[in-house]
């Protein structure tokens, strides 16, 4: 009996041809969808983990109070033996310190006059010791628009940008307007040793990227950091794991009752990372639950219409003894195998035109005013998701339009349906 | 049941009406109709468009229940008849033939007629056997694998033939089968049924106005307005 159905279901084309295409197209930008937030989203928690968040961070409690401000008068002190019982303690992941710090950018012309100067925001970073990974990490040589990364303490990179507003080439000194880590005024000269892209807008507007000890003598930092970061040894940020890491460590070293005390926080619970992570959760459902409506929608009209054609028939089953809850029953099966057929050909389609945009999208003109965190390059990606999620509106909308039309089938009298057989 | 039933009878019909509703009020369709059937007749409800031929052929296959009355058919009576039992009654002895044929388009022949056989779970090598045997009633072996659409008019209707013949039936019921065709094939598919109704002792319940239809009936129960104006039998 199946069979039957199922022969009469892929021979009657407009039965089976356009609701698999319908369902197959929303099924396709569906899984698109899914594997584009999920690469950019992905990639933006990966360029966060490795600019700002870490996997985990250890900050002062303090510090952690007032994240905004960068507040290095309330960075750790003693890190070196922080570091060494982090290590100790966390063999497989590795840990790095970072200073944020800020100030007025002056760059003088040959007579030490202001030429011109502008506030800039940079990070501190171990760019010397010799197992440092930090310049792949935040993949500075690839990055450099012109000249070479630091070679001495008191070099720093320049966003090419600020490099064009403080009228600055690779070789100039620039002079550095800050606070020590105490409140004292600290000035300070560096030299330029060339400029990047960041490919975020925020910090190519007034980005700088300094080796750590240069900062430590700068803002008198000595044995004080304001963040330490540490990287799961898979390389992949893993929620779960980098909670319990967390928790451990704060039960072991950080004290509610004392400020100063370290504290680690996961990726998700810094910030905004929350909000990233979760805008992934929700964008999902939320492109499931337009195309699962839209696709509902124009299926249940495909249905009424299909439906009318098929009254002649269902009228002639009902005449030759089928009944009639047999019948719906037989729609809603025809509409499953639709479902499936679709969705397995979108699914394919989508994996197809997600895998073509795996390579990515070049956004920079695009996001040139944007305040975000975002890598200029947007790509999708491919996880297992990808493989199942468009079933789920696939098969929901065929047979949730189909239940939907056939219920005027089913509603209408016997004798009424059998009517139509004889128009 | 009934057991004022003659041995024989298969239908019985006791004071039906008929009303539908129209507009505000009723337009009563049949009106006080009471008839019975033998089984092995060859009948026709006769008379103009709108005499309710239709209504009476709906009520008598289950498709449709009385207003008033009531009906026995094949041992089920109006009164305690439910979808389910009435589609039973349909599915297993009963068969329709219409003035459209309504065969399935998607469906070759051979499917057409096996349908009904499917619905009653009938065996697949049985359900071959009988489908080949029923087309060969109506002379269309060779167009098994054809479909609706590639078949003249009176082809398509001797597959309905086929179809509602195919799981032999207590009673065919025919609502004018020959509307649509012409002299020739009229007078072919009326020589099949009649040999069937021979040779099967399958029960024929007609609704026509064609007089061709009407020369080979041996009882013509004659409609006006939703009532019974002559009820003659013919010897032949
Ligand atoms: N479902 C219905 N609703 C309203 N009127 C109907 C319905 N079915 C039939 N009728 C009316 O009942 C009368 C008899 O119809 P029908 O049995 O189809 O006549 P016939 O088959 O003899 O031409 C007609 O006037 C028709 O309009
Ligand atoms: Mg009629």
């Amino acid at each position: 009996m199946l069979l039957f159905y199922l022969k009469g279901l892929f021979r009657d084309r407009s039965r089976s041809l356009m609701p698999v295409i319908v369902v197959a197209i929303g099924v396709t930008l569906v899984v698109l969808m899914q594997c584009w937030i999920t690469g950019v989203l992905g990639d933006m928690i990966v360029f966060n983990a490795r600019f700002a968040t870490g996997h985990v961070k250890v900050m002062s409690r303090a510090y952690n109070d007032n994240i905004s401000q960068k507040p290095n008068d309330l960075a750790m002190i003693g890190t070196d033996e922080l570091m060494e019982s982090l290590k100790q303690e966390y063999p497989d992941m590795e840990w790095v310190e970072r200073i944020q710090f800020g100030g007025l950018v002056d760059s003088p012309d040959v007579n030490g006059e202001t030429k011109a100067q502008g506030p800039g925001g940079g990070m501190a970073v171990d760019l010397l010791s010799e197992n440092s990974n930090e310049v792949e990490r935040l993949n500075l040589e690839s990055s450099l628009v012109r000249g070479n990364l630091p070679k001495t303490p008191f070099e720093v990179i320049l966003s090419e940008q600020f490099a064009e507003k403080l009228e600055v080439v690779p070789g100039d000194n620039i002079t550095l307007i800050s606070s020590t880590m105490y409140g004292a005024m600290s000035i300070t000269n560096f030299m330029v040793s060339g400029t990047i892209k960041f490919g975020a807008a925020m910090l190519d507007r007034g980005g700088m990227i300094a080796d750590i000890s240069g900062i430590r003598q700068a803002l008198d930092m000595q044995d004080a950091t304001g963040e330490i970061l540490g990287y799961l040894p898979s390389g992949e940020y893993d929620d779960f794991e980098a909670a319990f890491i967390a928790s451990t460590f704060n039960e072991k070293y950080s004290d509610t009752q004392d400020e100063f005390s370290p504290v680690m926080l996961s990726l998700r619970e810094q910030n905004t990372m929350t909000m990233y992570l979760d805008m992934i959760d929700y964008f999902k459902s939320i492109i499931i639950g337009i195309f699962l409506v839209a696709m509902s929608i124009v299926l249940w009209n495909s249905g009424l219409l299909g439906g009318l054609r098929r009254y002649g028939e269902m009228g002639l089953r009902i005449a030759i003894g089928e009944e009639k809850n047999h019948i719906y029953r037989s729609l809603i099966t025809e509409s499953v195998f639709i479902g499936i057929a679709g969705s397995l050909v979108g699914t394919l389609f989508g994996l197809l035109l997600a895998s073509l945009l795996t390579k990515g999208i070049d956004i920079t003109s695009m996001a040139q005013n944007s305040t975000m965190m975002m890598q200029s390059v947007m790509k999708a990606k491919i996880t297992t998701d990808a493989y199942y999620i468009g079933f789920i509106p696939g098969l929901i909308a065929t047979v949730l339009g189909t239940a939907l039309a056939g219920i005027g089938i089913y509603k209408r009298k016997t004798a009424q349906l059998f009517k139509e057989l004889q128009a | 049941m009934h057991n004022k039933m003659k041995n024989g009878t298969i239908i019985t019909i006791q004071n039906l009406i008929k009303r539908f509703p129209i507009g505000g009020g009723e337009f009563t369709a049949l009106n006080g109709i009471n008839l019975s059937f033998e089984k092995g007749e060859f009948s026709g409800i006769v008379g103009p468009s709108g005499s309710g031929k239709t209504t009476m052929l709906n009520i008598m296959g289950s498709l449709d229940t009385p207003t008033e009355g009531e009906t026995e058919v094949l041992g089920t009576t109006s009164s305690e008849m439910t979808p389910r039992s009435a589609a039973f009654l349909r599915k297993k002895h009963i068969g329709f033939i219409f003035q459209t044929y309504n065969l399935m388009p998607v469906y070759t022949v051979f499917e057409n007629v096996e349908f009904p056989l499917l619905l009653l779970k009938m065996p697949s090598s049985e359900r071959r056997k009988a489908v080949l045997e029923a087309l060969e009633w109506v002379g269309l072996t060779d167009k098994i694998k054809s479909r609706p659409p590639q078949l003249s008019g009176g082809e398509s209707q001797r597959v309905a033939i086929a179809r509602a013949m195919v799981k032999k039936p207590d009673l065919v019921l025919a609502d004018e089968p020959t509307a649509n065709l012409d002299a020739k094939n009229s007078h072919h598919i009326l020589q099949t049924m009649e040999k069937l109704n021979k040779d099967l002792k399958t029960t024929f319940i007609f609704a026509t106005h064609d007089d061709k239809v009407i020369k080979y009936l041996n009882r013509i129960i004659s409609l006006e307005d939703g009532k019974v104006v002559s009820d003659e039998s013919i010897k032949k």
